[in-house]
């Protein structure tokens, strides 16, 4: 369908088109979490893990799978498994063979099974008809979108909430929401650079 | 054990005083992707209260029979099942808002409501109150998005249903239609909401 670059994808799924602050997937982590940096980033680092490798399983599955069988209707089902086994195995291997990162990474996991930016990732690759290069740079980028974003506003939220006194009612998600729309606002910058659709 | 709550209490809480987008800030993401047109995000709406509602009474019907270890999958299947059901009609009936919807119908799936109320609620409780929980949550955060989107379009592209609304003058704030407006739009609801109304009980501090 679009014939860019998988490098170009990869840039343009981190900045001009961000899965957090232009397609608004993944928000309801996003605003629990990104109370401070630290939390952020280890939340970020596994959704980039785990999308760049459900984007590429999900391709696999529909392309070989679902459209020789006619099935392609079942893929909400298909994909939400997927990434549900996936992360319940990424979560086994890492407490087996990692218990330092299960420490901080350990908490985060089941969290990212209900996160819609995988699904949401998996279903743009599909209506964008992208190719594996393509699916693998569109999940890699928008994991790490993601991630950009989330420490981004948590390094935000960090100060605002140790330095300023907030009116009443505005603390919490309203302050999120508003900071994550100026963030919008300033990603809109990059735009001029590529086009994607 | 807290006494049931009545059938008048649970409606109250799911459009009021529990509303799932201002109070709890939940599933908030489809909220903002489809809310820049008023029909797409009527039938949105439409998509969310059958989803909400028939899933939170298959889980409730199903609580005694299912696992409590498996009980996540089973209730992800039975809401990916229905969520594929809303998607074919949507294909089938309005071809041109299925177009403009694209994937976030499939992202029902994963909005936290859905979930949220199957955890929370239906599966500790009768299908009826289960049924009416479901209906209300649901039309409450559809209240929400109707009001978010009766800001935003006519804001966005001076029309409302697309009829022109707006004073010929008028310059549209493309700002408004874009992912920045809603996210303000969004912040500053639940800002006046928290402001003015102050839950006392269960308000999380965050």
């Amino acid at each position: 369908m679009i014939k860019i670059d998988a490098g170009t994808l990869f840039f343009a799924a981190i900045f001009t088109n961000n899965i957090l602050l232009t397609n608004f997937l993944g928000l309801c982590p996003f605003l629990a979490i990104s109370r401070e940096v630290r939390s952020s980033l280890g939340l970020g680092v596994a959704v980039v893990f785990v999308m760049t490798c459900t984007a590429v399983i999900n391709y696999l599955v529909y392309y070989y799978l679902l459209l020789p069988l006619n099935l392609e209707h079942f893929r909400y089902i298909v994909f939400i498994v997927i990434i549900a086994a996936f992360v319940q195995l990424v979560e086994m291997t890492v407490e087996r063979f990692f218990p330092a990162l299960y420490y901080i990474l350990g908490i985060f996991l089941p969290l990212i099974t209900v996160n819609c930016a995988i699904l949401g990732a998996s279903l743009f690759l599909i209506i964008r008809e992208y190719t594996l290069i393509q699916s693998l740079a569109y999940g890699a980028g928008s994991g790490i979108g993601w991630m950009v974003a989330i420490i981004a506003v948590g390094a935000i939220r960090e100060k605002v909430q140790k330095s300023a006194k907030l009116p009443r009612g505005l603390e919490g998600p309203a302050l999120t929401l508003i900071i994550t729309g100026i963030m919008a606002l300033a990603f809109m910058a990059f735009s001029g650079m590529i086009q994607i659709q | 054990m807290p006494k049931p709550p009545t059938n008048a209490q649970i409606f109250m809480q799911g459009l009021w005083s529990d509303n799932p987008v201002l109070r709890q800030v939940l599933g908030i993401c489809s909220t903002l992707a489809v809310t820049n047109l008023l029909i797409n995000t009527l039938v949105m709406d439409a998509g969310l209260i059958f989803t909400v509602t028939m899933s939170s009474l298959t889980v409730s019907l199903l609580r005694k029979y299912t696992p409590m270890r498996i009980r996540m999958m089973a209730q992800t299947l039975i809401i990916a099942s229905y969520v594929i059901i809303v998607d074919i009609s949507i294909k089938a009936h309005l071809p041109d808002i299925s177009e403009a919807l694209g994937p976030y119908v499939g992202l029902i799936i994963t909005n936290c409501i859905v979930m949220g109320r199957c955890e929370a609620f239906a599966r500790n409780n009768p299908p009826w109150p289960s049924f009416l929980d479901g209906l209300a949550m649901s039309i409450g955060y559809s209240l929400v998005l109707l009001t978010i989107a009766v800001i935003r379009e006519p804001l966005g592209f001076g029309t409302m249903f697309g009829f022109r609304v707006m004073p010929g003058g008028f310059t549209p704030w493309t700002v408004m239609i874009m992912a920045p407006g809603a996210f303000f739009t969004l912040g500053i609801l639940v800002w006046i909401l928290r402001a003015y109304f102050p839950q006392t009980a269960g308000e999380k501090k965050s």
